[in-house]
């Protein structure tokens, strides 16, 4: 177990660490012990806006920075060091597990985003984990509209050892996630999966039916779905916002899991998000194989993202 | 967000309303919120740096035109060196290499290459009979027969899907052989292009993170095999600052040829577009808007452009009163020009309109008959130094001597040539210029607007900046 999560750490660092090596040599290059003016702030604050946190989020917690130490000799070290404690600060309420209860037989876990962001490949890997932990859990392959999209899921579902529920490619997906609850709850299923397909925000026919799925799970389950996740690609800029208000209002998302964060995307504007929004992070995603999900720790994130080494 | 770019321009600039030429600090105040605009729509921040100090020298100094608010003066300005950063005109796919002409498509997981890659070959397939097909430019007003192969050896199901979506287009896919690696994919697809007569051949990869030496190694090595005429990079609109990198690195690694922008569709402002065609110099050639096979069209810089900025109609209203003032400003001229009254402030402001418009189109389109001439004139290679320099010198006259040329003598000449950095010998040299042009003018008079047309043509005198 120990040498497992050594190996995640590693890899997420890896990622985070080469994502992050502009950000680090920018800082570095910034500070040899010296007074912290008003230029050296400047240059930290397009250093943060590089990173995807927004000019809003930049500017204030460059302005944090500026009251606490502004015109004291500082080091890199301790300009980071402030810098992630700061963001850490921001994510540590949002940094939290995706609680299955078992109360629900089967929990409902709905799962929506835009086009290509992760969201199957999550349900893989989410797949995965729910068995290691001893859970029956079934797949729904809701996107019933791109092409291969069961087919790919059910590739999934076989290396996951779960079973995945799926019609014709053109069905109904709100029909099939109605079916698939029915099946779940008969063959006594801890968790059920639902992929969906891809849909833009502002496509209001494709958000429309994202609400019907919902409507049409609670005439068998009316709690359902328990979870519902909005996966986001760690490339993403500002329009991250967009994604996570709109797909909120139709469908009160609960959690969100960021992708592809072994890239050299920084997957800063999650900084913003947590701010605005407070939506939990249950999850990140730093690769393409099974194992490859982790949860989300808000101190690890902010110092691999300043660029600093997290304590062991 | 969209529209506080025109707000926060009114709040600074509204006071300078009817006051004449943009200052420094007033086009200082109006870049910081123009740098805020465009980090808001997702330009890379080093890029957005470029960008304002390209824009700075132009829009200092700029005459606000009438009816129109400093603010939205600015706004047009910052338009246009956006469109010119953009790349300007459309350009198009180049598939004119030996058939069959290789298609290489490369870019991030998930960023839309497969579907992309459908919708080329779907298009190239129908050839004229493609709804709008001539709006793609030449590579697509043939009709051409498409191979596509998927070298996607990682996604699961990658292959089934361009599978699918090739039985969708009617468009050919290469056999798939399991457990076969990209290379070897590579080579079976380039002798099955040759073996059954195919145009293009369409190569669509897996997707790949640019940090990813091995992997970015790999598809380095299917270009060495492929030789593609087109190595087309497809990201997604909605890409933060990371495109820089991104962009950067596949062009570094693997050579890009264009861009594709995918998920057009969505709202976006797409800033990622100006990025990448700044690091990489390589146009945006095509864009996604839409999941379905006929969701692809041309890249258009000032749409783009426009919704990067998010202020469309503020640039066509400004664009509509430089129209009037311009005609007005030409009618001006053409009376002038009638009675024979074409005096230095006239010739000052048509170098300027010269400068603007790369030719005296504005004048001409008011004059009769002048289309020939106008044709004449924009085979003229204008050259902008020159013009710039014969600006300075009238800028150094007073303005009763821009009136009366003829009062301009030795020690006039002198001081002139001294405040314009010149010699007295190009002072002489733009009198004598202005002399036949008024002695020109009047002769079309005389000659009519038959006449008019073959003088103008020829109009400028040798040594006028052409
Ligand atoms: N490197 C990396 N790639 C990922 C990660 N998560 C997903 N991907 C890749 O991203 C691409 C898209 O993933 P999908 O799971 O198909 O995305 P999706 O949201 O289901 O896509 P649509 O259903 O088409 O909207 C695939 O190539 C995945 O392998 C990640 O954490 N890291
Ligand atoms: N709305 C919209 N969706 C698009 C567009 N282009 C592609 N997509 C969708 O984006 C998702 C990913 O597209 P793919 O073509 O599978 O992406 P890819 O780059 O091949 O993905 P990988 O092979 O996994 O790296 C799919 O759901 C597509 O339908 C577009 O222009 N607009
Ligand atoms: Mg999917
Ligand atoms: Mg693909």
């Amino acid at each position: 177990m120990s040498g497992e999560k050594k190996s995640w750490f590693t890899r997420l660092k890896e990622g985070l660490s080469k994502s992050t090596q502009r950000i680090t040599q920018g800082i570095t290059g910034l500070f040899v012990k010296k007074k912290l003016d008003q230029k050296t702030l400047d240059e930290l604050e397009e250093v943060l806006i590089q990173a995807d946190l927004g000019v809003a989020v930049a500017g204030r917690l460059v302005e944090n920075l500026r009251k606490t130490r502004f015109d004291k000799e500082v080091t890199d070290e301790e300009v980071r060091g402030a810098f992630a404690d700061d963001i850490a600060q921001i994510l540590a309420p949002v940094a939290q597990h995706l609680a299955i209860s078992p109360e629900h037989k089967p929990h409902v876990v709905l799962v929506v985003g835009v086009n290509g962001s992760g969201k199957t490949t999550t349900i893989g890997k989410m797949a995965r984990q729910f068995v290691e932990e001893g859970r029956k859990v079934m797949i729904a392959a809701g996107d019933t509209f791109r092409a291969a999209a069961v087919e790919q899921l059910k590739i999934w579902g076989e290396r996951a050892g779960v079973p995945v529920i799926a019609k014709e490619s053109g069905a109904d997906a709100a029909g099939l996630a109605f079916e698939a609850l029915q099946q779940a709850r008969a063959q006594g299923a801890d968790v059920l999966l639902i992929d969906t397909a891809g849909r833009l925000q502002n496509k209001t026919g494709l958000m429309e039916e994202l609400a019907k799925i919902v409507r049409v799970m609670r005439k068998l389950d009316p709690t359902a779905p328990h979870s519902c996740l909005l996966v986001l690609d760690a490339t993403v800029g500002q329009n991250a916002h967009s994604q996570v208000e709109v797909f909120r209002e139709m469908v009160a998302i609960d959690g969100l899991v960021v992708t592809k964060l072994d890239g050299s995307a920084k997957g800063g504007v999650l900084v913003a998000l947590a701010e605005r929004f407070k939506v939990p992070v249950v999850a990140i995603g730093v690769g393409e194989g099974i194992d490859d999900l982790r949860p989300f720790d808000a101190r690890q994130f902010a110092r691999s993202l300043m660029g600093l080494e997290t304590a062991a | 967000m969209f529209d506080g770019l025109s707000k926060r321009l009114g709040d600074v600039l509204g006071r300078l309303r009817g006051r004449g030429a943009l200052s420094e600090a007033d086009v200082d105040a109006a870049l910081r919120e123009v740098r805020l605009a465009l980090l808001e729509a997702d330009v890379a921040l080093p890029v957005v740096k470029e960008f304002i100090d390209g824009v700075r020298p132009k829009a200092v100094g700029t005459e606000v035109i009438r009816s129109v608010t400093p603010g939205q003066m600015v706004v047009k300005i910052v338009h246009d060196h956006l469109v010119e950063m953009l790349g300007g005109e459309a350009s198009e796919l180049d598939l004119s290499a030996v058939p069959p002409v290789v298609v290489l498509m490369v870019g991030l997981q998930g960023s839309g290459k497969t579907t992309t890659t459908a919708k080329i070959a779907y298009r190239l397939t129908l050839g004229p009979q493609g709804m709008a097909a001539g709006a793609f430019g030449g590579s697509f007003k043939e009709r051409k027969k498409v191979l596509m192969a998927s070298l996607d050896v990682t996604r699961p199901a990658a292959q089934q899907q361009l599978k699918i979506l090739g039985e969708q287009a009617g468009v050919a896919t290469l056999p798939i052989v399991p457990f076969e690696q990209p290379l070897g994919i590579t080579r079976r697809a380039l002798e099955e292009g040759r073996r059954g007569g195919y145009d293009v051949i369409m190569l669509d990869t897996a997707g790949r993170l640019a940090i990813d030496e091995q992997l970015m190694a790999e598809v380095a090595a299917v270009r060495d095999a492929a030789k593609p005429t087109e190595t087309l990079l497809v990201a997604d609109a909605m890409t933060g600052q990371d495109a820089v990198n991104t962009a950067r690195a596949f062009n570094e690694k693997v050579g890009v040829t264009g861009i594709v922008l995918t998920r057009v569709d969505g709202d976006a402002r797409g800033g990622a577009a100006l990025s990448m065609r700044t690091v990489t110099g390589r146009p945006i050639k095509l864009i996604g808007v839409g999941e379905k096979i006929d969701a692809l069209e041309q890249f258009h810089p000032d749409r783009i452009a426009t919704r990067i900025l998010g202020m469309g109609d503020i640039v066509s209203l400004v664009e509509r009163a430089a129209e009037t003032i311009e005609k007005e400003e030409a009618e001006r001229l053409a009376a002038k020009v009638r009675k024979g009254q074409f005096d230095l402030e006239d010739l000052l402001q048509q170098l300027r309109q010269l400068r603007k418009m790369g030719g005296l189109q504005g004048l001409m389109g008011m004059l009769p008959g002048a289309m020939q001439a106008k044709a004449a004139m924009q085979k003229a290679n204008l050259d902008e130094k020159l013009i710039k320099r014969q600006e300075a010198i009238i800028l150094s006259m007073t303005r009763k001597e821009r009136r009366n040329p003829d009062i301009i003598h030795a020690s006039r000449k002198k001081r002139i040539a001294a405040g314009a950095g010149a010699q007295v010998q190009e002072i002489n040299k733009l009198l004598k210029q202005h002399a036949e042009m008024v002695k020109m003018m009047k002769r079309v008079n005389k000659l009519g607007e038959k006449g008019l047309a073959r003088s103008l043509g020829n109009m400028m005198p040798p040594g006028f900046p052409r």
